[in-house]
């Protein structure tokens, strides 16, 4: 049996979430050159808002085809409200001190969230059963899906086409291209820098809920501290792709998780290489690739700008 | 400005530090008055919470409910006992601060604990120097009680290490003869995930597989926390397994089968005592039907001296899973606190009373809840009872009890 279809395909279905989760590291960078390392926390919470909605909002047995909707919608609110207020209390009495302190804040702030899902949600000491949509798996050739891939590879080039669209047609999106490329210049021609702000945030919030979703959905269960090693992988990809930069970040996420997944499949293949290879090895090898794409890259895939930014 | 980032560093970090300490002494004992009587703490170290903690909290109860009856039996006149259940969140690093710490409460005459062979290994030398009683109800390594080179040339390292679960030896060697001459199973693919007991218990369990003429189909290694097995499934799906062995803890493995069925892989998933835990069959759902796995001892819910236990376990509303190790827990607690019996007279505590205890407690033999409970010269106990459970209409179901004899 062929594996490598199935085996591409699990890279971009793992790859789409690091996408997701990704185009909010880039795009609070691309405007106010914050790594805003709470990033993944919000994911987290975008996940715990959304089964929140199921178990306590919805009436029990509620058909996932009902409560989906539903339930992004509810994530996403939680997540966004999390990161436009994070910006507003913890970020934006930061903005113009010194770089080093909103990102410790970021950290700081990253940290408390995290502790405050592990004492005060119910029983999210240990993993919280996310619902599951009960169908498929699908076959599409040699290629097996389950119910929550499926939902990531429909929902993430969705919101990226969405994103897209609205970064160069509307006028907010070319405000908030132009609030990028010069901030000062940008106010000046009577562009509102601060909303321009907290729509980057809420957007990066509201992608990081589908991303939890879909987590959910995958995998079984979410847990208070999964935000950490997601948001790790995704600010690798925002950066492997190039950060500030929205197309890089679901570029990079493609690939991160297109190398993570070919890692744990045929490194150890090679011969002398068994040792090097499998499940335990496939973080290895993506930060080997990342080394790799910023020696020779420093502005990452498809990133620009280098000189006025990093 | 730059005076300006300094205090703003300054305040970050030490808000972080004391985040970090307030987490660290959350389930520090009070202490306190007890009506005239001699206060006696029985430590306790599992994770509590994250990972491994369903289970973890299942030793807590245990050691609870022993305390609680040996309080209420007065079976040490003149002493009142108390737990102190520290978390370890099965990091090794985190065993050993909390074994140093219970180290150094002289009330504290017996540990319970840990849940983690890999955690064990880090606390033996505390306990052992300070001649504090361990007592583990799960730790199944051979190498604990029997030394690293226990396949050749067994000697015991701590005098102070007992445990009341049977080795990984037996337990591997149990699952592979039944995959092999139960199930049928001809071809396996074995995962685990790198830690002291998930490695060894694979190590063995394949030993034991190809010993009785199976073939090994393929092997591959995950990290504790990792969550997409994508990739890993398809691998398996190639290799043509008819088996997947699985050498861990219930956190990976439960979306392991998940991600296995969704893959289209319908084989059974068999794991060992760390797989069985009733949070696996919750989250994993109709997805773990038919998976496998084996524990120590026999089940819990089928021995009439554990009925008792199992009422007061559910009365209490004590969280976590009583069935994988509350009752060796129990039994655990019960032959330190009747140690104790023999050496502290009328709520007095002798000079050297943790030797003395160490000493008693080598020479336990009792009935407890989960069977007849001693230990031999290794500190391994002499119940050597193995059970094979099957998830059948949502439930761990025991298919087979009995010993293994190599």
């Amino acid at each position: 049996m062929n594996t490598l279809p199935q085996q591409l395909a699990n890279g971009l279905f793992l790859g789409s979430m690091y996408g997701l989760i990704a185009i909010g590291y880039t795009m609070v960078y691309g405007i106010v050159q914050l790594i805003n390392f709470a990033h993944g926390e919000i994911f987290m919470t975008g996940g715990f808002g959304a089964l929140t909605v199921y178990l306590y909002v919805l009436p029990d047995g509620t058909s996932m085809w009902i409560a989906l909707p539903a339930m992004l919608i509810g994530g996403g609110l939680v997540a966004v409200l999390i990161a436009v207020g994070a910006e507003r209390f913890a970020y934006r009495p930061l903005r113009g001190a010194p770089r080093l302190a909103p990102l410790i804040t970021a950290i700081g702030l990253s940290l408390a969230l995290q502790q405050a899902v592990f004492n005060w949600y119910p029983d999210a000491k240990t993993d919280r059963n996310f619902p599951q949509i009960e169908a498929g798996p699908w076959h599409l050739g040699s290629i097996s899906i389950s119910s929550g891939s499926l939902f990531v590879i429909v929902a993430a080039p969705l919101c990226m086409a969405a994103l897209a669209l609205f970064v160069s047609m509307s006028r907010t999106g070319r405000a908030m291209q132009a609030t990028a490329q010069d901030p000062d210049t940008a106010q000046l021609m009577g562009i509102d820098t601060n909303k321009i702000i907290v729509i980057a945030f809420a957007i990066g919030g509201f992608f990081a809920a589908v991303a939890a979703v879909s987590y959910g959905l995958r995998y079984g269960s979410i847990q208070y501290n999964m935000g950490f090693q997601m948001g790790l992988k995704a600010f690798t990809a925002a950066v492997l792709g190039g950060i500030g930069n929205i197309y890089g970040a679901m570029i990079g996420g493609l690939v991160l998780g297109l190398a993570e997944t070919m890692a744990t499949s045929y490194i150890d293949g090679i011969p002398g290489m068994q040792q090097l290879g499998g499940g335990g090895w496939s973080s290895v090898w993506a930060f080997v690739l990342l080394i790799l794409v910023l020696l020779f890259r420093p502005q990452g895939l498809v990133g620009e700008r280098v000189a006025d930014r990093a | 400005m730059r005076q300006r980032s300094i205090i703003a560093i300054t305040a970050a970090l030490s808000a972080g530090a004391l985040t970090l300490t307030a987490c660290g002494s959350r389930d520090d004992n009070k202490g306190g008055d007890s009506g005239g009587k001699t206060e006696i703490i029985i430590g306790v170290d599992a994770p509590l919470t994250g990972q491994n903690s369903a289970t973890g909290l299942g030793i807590q109860g245990g050691v609870q409910i022993a305390v609680d009856d040996a309080n209420k039996n007065n079976t040490v006149p003149g002493v009142t006992f108390k737990v102190q259940a520290l978390d370890d969140k099965a990091i090794p690093a985190s065993g050993q601060q909390n074994a140093t710490a219970l180290v150094n409460n002289d009330k504290v005459l017996g540990v319970v604990g840990p849940l983690n062979s890999g955690v064990a290994t880090q606390m033996q030398q505390v306990f052992a120097t300070a001649n504090l009683v361990q007592i583990s109800p799960s730790n199944t390594a051979p190498e604990l009680t029997q030394g690293k080179n226990w396949q050749t040339s067994k000697t015991r390292p701590f005098k102070t290490y007992f445990r009341t679960a049977t080795t990984d030896a037996l337990q591997g060697g149990f699952a592979a003869e039944y995959a092999s001459t139960t199930l049928k199973k001809k071809n396996v693919f074995v995962v685990d995930d790198k830690q002291t007991y998930g490695a060894g218990l694979a190590k063995l369990f394949k030993a034991g597989f190809t010993k009785s003429g199976g073939k090994v189909a393929g092997e591959d290694h995950v990290n504790t926390g990792d969550t997409d097995f994508s990739a890993l499934v398809t691998k398996i799906k190639n290799s043509k397994a008819d088996l997947v062995y699985y050498g861990g803890q219930y956190d990976e493995s439960e979306k392991l089968t998940k991600q296995l069925k969704d893959g289209g892989v319908k084989v059974p998933l068999f794991g060992g005592d760390g797989m069985f835990s009733d949070t696996y069959i919750q989250t994993a759902g109709k997805t773990s039907e038919g998976d496998l796995v084996t524990s120590v001892g026999q089940p819990v819910d089928s021995l009439p001296s554990a009925a008792d236990f199992i009422k007061k376990y559910k009365a209490s509303g004590l969280k976590g899973d009583y069935g994988t190790y509350g009752g060796y827990s129990y039994d655990a607690a019960t032959a330190i606190i009747k140690a104790i019996a023999n050496v502290v007279k009328d709520g007095k505590i002798p000079d050297g009373a943790r030797a003395k205890i160490v000493d008693e407690v080598q020479k336990t033999k009792f009935d407890g809840i989960a069977g007849p409970v001693s230990f031999d010269e290794y500190g391994d106990t002499t119940n050597k009872q193995l059970t094979v459970y099957q998830v059948v209409d949502g439930k761990w179901k025991a298919v087979k009890s009995g010993t293994f004899n190599g």
